[in-house]
């Protein structure tokens, strides 16, 4: 594709252009716009993830389970205990939300592994003119999540230690009571609190965005010209697509840890 | 950095999953894992349980065997017994009567010898009569001559 007018420059912002509605922002921090393929992929994969596990759910025994439901509990028994290493309370909520989001994650960071130009192709021909396949290398998407882990952070520090046990925290610790020390203990909290939805988001963005454009700049080579550049190209795609499974997995993983480490030190006292 | 409404519509989605999954997904699969828990636990109990007994059956079945062969020995014992003291019975009671006929035969024998001999002794009197009445040609009057002849019988 790298032949279309534009060249291989081209190529590569093609594809990293999200399909927007409902017109191409022009920059800036903020659009009253939305990446379609973002929001369509994600719930795809949302809906597969729910639909999948639900119906093993609804059907699932205590006898001897199929082999179906024996991964969905595979699965489900990983995380748990992942949640249960860190967190020693009450797991009926933020078990489910450490599932959904190893999953999630894990489905929408797989649409890396997909050809690259294989959904885009498809979506030229229905008619849409660009598409990005990978949820999560968008940022929109990390921070969606890493915001709502951080809402919920939030509202488990007022539920486990009150409005006035949160308030005494934040101007209080870590350097002591001295109405002095008021501001700069809050300050320090509030780097701490808003660097982490920040460095969670970011991670898996970085990784997945990396991942996606490093993707695209193995697929320039199969139109670089010379059968000696495509051969690289084969060999380069198949090696990075196999260390990228690794990546996927990692990332939904620490996605996953991080968010169940935020919301369990959200319940500890100080 | 550039963000937009689909920020907004994302964390809709995934407040929705979220949900779903602590609603619909987590407590079934949850509980079927937790009820397979219990069933194996139960399971393995059942089955040590089922062992313990069997060695109880096993040690209770040895001692009632055990004890079957000892009532065994002691019956057999009480039979020879037994049948050693019918034996013994059975001799005395042999012997007795072999002493009992033994004795009857010798009362008949001997009663027998004394009626021949009785009846000898008449006999050899009549004898000695005839005898004597043929030496002396006549006819002897036994009643003079009884005190001869019963003293004749009595030295026979």
């Amino acid at each position: 594709m790298a032949s279309e007018p534009g060249g291989f420059t081209a190529y590569i912002q093609h594809h990293l252009t999200f399909l927007t509605l409902p017109h191409v922002s022009h920059g800036g921090f903020w659009s009253w716009t939305v990446h379609v393929d973002s929001i369509t992929v994600s719930l795809a994969l949302g809906v597969l993830f729910s639909l999948w596990f639900w119906l093993k759910a609804r059907k699932a025994t205590a006898g001897v389970p199929g082999k179906g439901q024996a991964f969905v509990e595979l699965v489900l028994e990983f995380v748990d205990g992942q949640v249960k290493d860190v967190f020693h309370g009450d797991r009926r909520v933020l078990g489910p939300l450490a599932l959904t989001v190893f999953v999630w994650v894990f489905l929408m960071n797989f649409m890396d592994l997909l050809p690259v130009d294989l959904i885009p192709l498809i979506a030229e021909k229905c008619g849409l003119s660009h598409f990005r396949a990978v949820p999560t290398a968008d940022l929109n998407m990390t921070f969606a999540m890493s915001i709502t882990v951080f809402l919920l952070m939030i509202f488990y520090s007022f539920k486990a230690k009150g409005f006035g046990g949160y308030m005494h925290e934040l101007f209080t610790a870590p350097f002591g009571k001295h109405p002095l020390l008021w501001l700069p203990n809050f300050a320090l909290n509030l780097v701490e609190m808003l660097s982490k939805p920040v460095s969670l988001a970011m991670r898996l963005f970085g990784n997945m965005y990396a991942g996606e454009l490093v993707f695209i700049l193995i697929a320039g080579l199969f139109s670089a010209g010379g059968i000696a550049l495509y051969s690289l190209g084969l060999v380069g795609y198949a090696v990075w697509s196999i260390f990228h499974i690794l990546i996927i997995s990692i990332q939904a993983f620490i996605f996953m840890v991080l968010t169940v480490v935020y919301i369990s030190m959200a319940h500890d006292h100080h | 950095m550039e963000f937009n409404a689909t920020l907004i519509g994302e964390m809709i989605v995934f407040a929705f999953l979220i949900w779903f999954s602590v609603h619909f997904i987590w407590p079934h699969i949850n509980k079927a894992i937790e009820e397979r828990q219990l069933k194996i636990a139960e399971g393995l109990g059942a089955a040590e349980r089922a062992h313990a007994e069997l060695k109880d059956a096993d040690a209770k079945v040895a001692g009632e065997i055990r004890q079957a062969r000892k009532q065994a020995a002691e019956i057999i014992d009480k039979a020879q017994q037994q049948a050693n003291q019918i034996i013994d019975k059975a001799r005395a009671d042999a012997v007795a009567e072999v002493d009992r006929q033994k004795a009857l035969a010798q009362d008949e024998i001997a009663s027998m010898a004394q009626r021949a001999r009785a009846e000898l002794r008449e006999r050899v009197g009549a004898l000695a009569m005839q005898g004597a009445s043929k030496i002396v040609q006549r006819e002897i009057d036994p009643a003079a001559h009884k005190a001869l002849l019963d003293q004749l019988a009595t030295e026979i």
